[in-house]
Parts: C-alpha cells; structure tokens; sequence
C-alpha cells in the first residue's frame, strides 16, 4: 500500500506575518483593474452577440412563399418533455388554398407555454418539416401568465421565413403539369 | 456689532456643515464608482438632471461619471416608506442614526482645514472652533460613535444586530488604545495639543516619515474605528444580514450610511493633519502658498486633496482586502496593535529624554 504524501506547510516569513506585502500586491492588483476597460455591457441599449447554434424562444417558419411549413402532425407536442406544446389540428382553407386543402393539415391553434418550456430543442430535432426552430430571441417577459403562452400568432411573429430550397409544393404543381413519366 | 458676531459663526458652520453633507454624498458615490472600476463595471451612468444633464457634452460626461446620483440615492432615502419594526424599542430605535452622526459633525467643528495670515502677520488655522485640546476633543467625540451602533444593535431586538453592536463595540475599544497610544509619540513631539501646532511642526518633514510605526498603527486603528473593511465587524453583510442596521430602513438608514461616511472624512483628516503635513506643500518644500486670499484658498484646495486622496484609500482597501475573522481582529488589536504602539511611545520617551539632556 501506498504510503500517504504529507507536504510540509513552508512557515510564513516575517514580512509576510505583517501582512503589508500581501496587502500592497492586492492594492496594486485592483488599482491595475481599474484602469482596464470595463466589461459591463450596457444592456437594454447593447445587445450581447447571439452566437448562431443558439437555442433560443422556439419559433414557427414559413417556406419562401409565405405557406405554413407546419402541418400538425403533433409530433412535437407528444416529444415535448415538460408538456409545453399544445397544438389543435386544422383543416387548410380550401378557398385560400385550393391545391393544399384536403391534402395536408395545418395548425388551427398553437399553443407553446414559454413558463413550461425548458429550451431543450428536441422539438426542432422531432419536426419532419423543419417548421419549428429555436431561435435568438433570449429574453421573455409578462405581466400575466397567459401573456407568457406563445399562440399561433406570435409564434409565426417570431419565427419569419425559413429560406429553405425545399419548394415542396411548388415541384408537386410542375410535376402536376408536366404530367408524370411513370404513370 | 452683537448680532454680526452672534450670526457670523452660526453662517460659517453651516456652510461648513453644507461642504461637509456634500463631501460625504460624495464620497458614497465615489465608493460605488470605485467599487465598479476595480470590479471591472461601469457603476452609476444613468441618472440625469433634468437642465444640466441635457447640456450637449458636458451633460454627457456627468451623466457618464455619475455626479448626479447622490441627488437620487438622497431622494431616495427620503421618499421610501418608513418601516419601524413591532418588536423594536421606539425611543432608542429613533435615536441610534442620530447620534451615529452626531459624533462625526462634531468633531468637524475642531479639524482645521487651511491656514490665514491675520493682519499681524501670524499665520492662522482656518478652523470652526481653535480649542487647545483639539485631539483629544476629536478622541472623545468620535469614540461616542460606538453608542450609536451600540443602540441600534440593542433596541432593534434582534439577533443579527445585537451580535453586530457587541463585536462592533469591543472592537471600537480594542483599537481605541492602540490609537490613543499611538498618537502619543506624535503629541510629545509637537509639544502641543492642537493640531493647528502638529501641521506646523511638520512644515519640514511629515510626521509619517519619520513616526512610521505610529502612522501605521494609527491608520489601522482609523480602519476599525470607522468600522470600515477589513475590520466592518459591525456590518458584516455575509455572516450579519446587515449588522447592527439589519432593521433600519428609508432615511434612518440613510443617516447610518452618511455616517459611516462622516466617519471616514472626519478619519482621513485627521490622518492627512497628524502624518501627511496637513496643508504643507511638499516635505522638504517651503509652502508656495502667499499671504493673501489666493494662499489661504490654495493651502485648504491642497489640504482637500490630501484628505480626498485619503478617502480614496479608504475605498481601495476596502475594494481590495477580504473581511478579517472575528478573532483574528482582537488578536491584531490586542496582542500586535497595542504592544507596538506601547513599545513605539517607550523608544519615542526615551529619544526625547535622550534629546532633552544633551
């Protein structure tokens, strides 16, 4: 068995005993500090850099031509782990968008509790349309809980467009017409 | 004739008392600034009066610096809600801020802040009152400062102030005799008791070149007199809440806060008067400062320096150095401080003998 090291503790030095070294090293420390520029950030007026992999407030996108990506297939609401999501599932106005209506569904509410939320971002991770992202919106605040439940609305707010090159419905209607080669 | 020399010291002190209050509002707000600048901050930036503070530049800069925030912070005090706590005792609670800062206004009176050549052509200390015991008015005076933590730390009937009040009172007494001792080596030598004499004697060479030891104990003791860090016993926000003022709120507290303050400039006077030459120029160098009203102005502007370089001192001590164990004080005042200071008048008795018999 391994005998057990014990340092010897070195006696302190008179000067040290005084203390007054000691005591000017850390004078001349903080009077170095206080010339240094600080590193406050003025914060409502400056804004910290968001870095880009940043998971912020999750947000709903749009594709580049302003459709919802979303079709509430729930599978965000059932991975949710503190059960923030709440989605009721629509149908798609088929006056408004005729080649969409019937086919797919869309969110007729969407509900995500920012109270409960833990910014896990698997909701991201689980959508198959990427139509949910964790954005750099870092800072949330209300008056009133129900104020702190991100609804349809202010959800889309939020997310903007997803610049995406998917185009999903836009190459169904090209291959719409121009007719399909193995049928 | 009568009515001018009743009028004319009654205006002088409050004049006095109005430089004083602005001083100490201050140097609150240099503590904060300080404070941030050592921690890497920014500190007070934002509060701005409503004509200065929109003046183009300059309005700017003293926004940035701060300078309108004693205005906020006093205001502040004034328009909280007044909260006196059920179980504290009335009377005694009212009176604890009053005589903490009591002590310090008053023996604000005796510190002689600049010199004048009357018409005879003696020089003069521009003074409040020119006792003959000044020192030991000032050693009295400020010693009663205790009563007011004392008091607040007793009547608010609790735990954390009392303990405040009790460690903060043993280690005003504790330093008090390693202070007293120490000045006495420097009272011997000036062979006076005013410290307009003391800052005249030092014209050559400051006290605290050749009393070092003396200006070190003295100045230690000054930090714990004042209950300032390392040795702020008597707050110890960590371990006491907030010591002995845990209780009180609104302007109370803020009475305790100008106080401690008080305490502080009357401290760094005093140092800047017994070891560092008072109004003299420079050691080694005759006063530049000529007879007329330009001088006499010159000598107290050099004077404020001084004493405002002592309390930002102060302010970086306290910025730089933790808080000591409780022991640890009464083992520095006790067993370190006081024989020092006693081994210090010994030597300095004995030199004097010495000197008086060649």
């Amino acid at each position: 068995m391994a005998t057990t090291k014990v340092l010897k503790r070195k006696p302190l030095t008179f000067a040290e005993k005084t203390f007054i070294p000691q005591i000017a090293t850390g004078l001349k420390t903080t009077l170095g500090t206080m010339f240094k520029k600080s590193v406050t950030l003025q914060y409502p007026e400056e804004r910290p850099v968001i870095p880009d992999n940043y998971r912020g407030v999750p947000t709903l996108v749009k594709d580049p031509n302003g459709r919802e990506k979303c079709v509430s297939c729930q599978l965000c609401e059932f991975v949710c782990p503190p059960k923030a999501i709440r989605i009721t599932p629509g149908e798609i106005d088929s006056e408004a968008e005729p080649d969409r209506a019937h086919v797919e569904k869309a969110p007729k509410e969407f509900d995500i509790n920012m109270l409960r939320c833990i910014y896990c971002g698997l909701c991201q991770e689980v959508c198959p349309e990427e139509a949910i992202f964790l954005q750099d919106v870092f800072s949330l605040s209300g008056y009133s809980r129900e104020e702190m439940i991100n609804d349809k609305e202010k959800l889309y707010e939020l997310g903007g467009t997803l610049p995406d090159k998917h185009f999903k419905w836009d190459k169904k209607k090209s291959a719409e017409e121009a007719g399909n080669p193995h049928h | 004739m009568d009515y001018l020399s009743i009028l004319l010291p009654i205006a002088f002190a409050l004049t006095m008392i109005t430089v004083f209050m602005t001083i100490c509002g201050y140097s609150v707000l240099a503590e904060r600034k300080v404070s941030s600048w050592i921690q890497g901050r920014v500190g007070p930036n934002r509060t701005r009066l409503p004509l200065v503070g929109h003046i183009p530049i300059l309005g700017n800069i003293l926004t940035g610096l701060g300078l309108f925030q004693p205005a906020a912070d006093g205001l502040k005090f004034l328009f909280k809600e007044e909260i006196i706590p059920g179980h504290v005792k009335v009377g005694y609670y009212y009176l604890a801020p009053i005589i903490a800062l009591a002590p310090a206004l008053t023996t604000m009176v005796v510190v002689p802040f600049g010199r004048y050549v009357d018409p005879n052509g003696v020089v003069q200390p521009l003074v409040l009152a020119n006792i003959d015991v000044g020192i030991l008015f000032i050693l009295a005076i400020s010693s009663l400062g205790v009563y007011g933590i004392v008091l607040a730390g007793w009547s608010s009937n609790s735990k954390y102030p009392f303990l405040g009040a009790i460690r903060s009172s043993a280690q005003m007494i504790s330093y008090e005799l390693a202070m007293g001792l120490a000045l006495l080596p420097v009272l011997m030598w000036a062979g006076d008791l005013t410290l307009f004499s003391v800052v005249q004697s030092q014209k050559s060479l400051w006290l605290c070149m050749w009393q070092p030891l003396s200006a070190l104990i003295f100045l230690v003791a000054v930090f714990a007199e004042t209950n300032r860090l390392p040795f702020d016993m008597a707050e110890s926000e960590t371990d006491l809440v907030g010591g002995f003022h845990t209780e009180y709120g609104a302007f109370k507290f803020g009475l305790f806060f100008v106080a401690e303050y008080a305490h502080i400039i009357v401290g760094s006077a005093l140092f800047v008067l017994l070891f560092m030459g008072g109004w003299n120029f420079l050691p080694g160098i005759a006063d530049p400062w000529s007879d007329g009203i330009v001088g006499t102005v010159l000598s107290v502007l050099w004077f404020m320096g001084k004493v405002f370089a002592m309390i930002f001192f102060f302010i970086w001590v306290r910025w730089t150095l933790p808080r000591f164990r409780y022991d640890q004080v009464m083992n520095l005042g006790w067993k370190i401080l006081l024989p020092l200071a006693i081994g210090n008048l010994i030597f300095n008795t004995l030199i004097i003998a010495l000197y008086d018999s060649l």
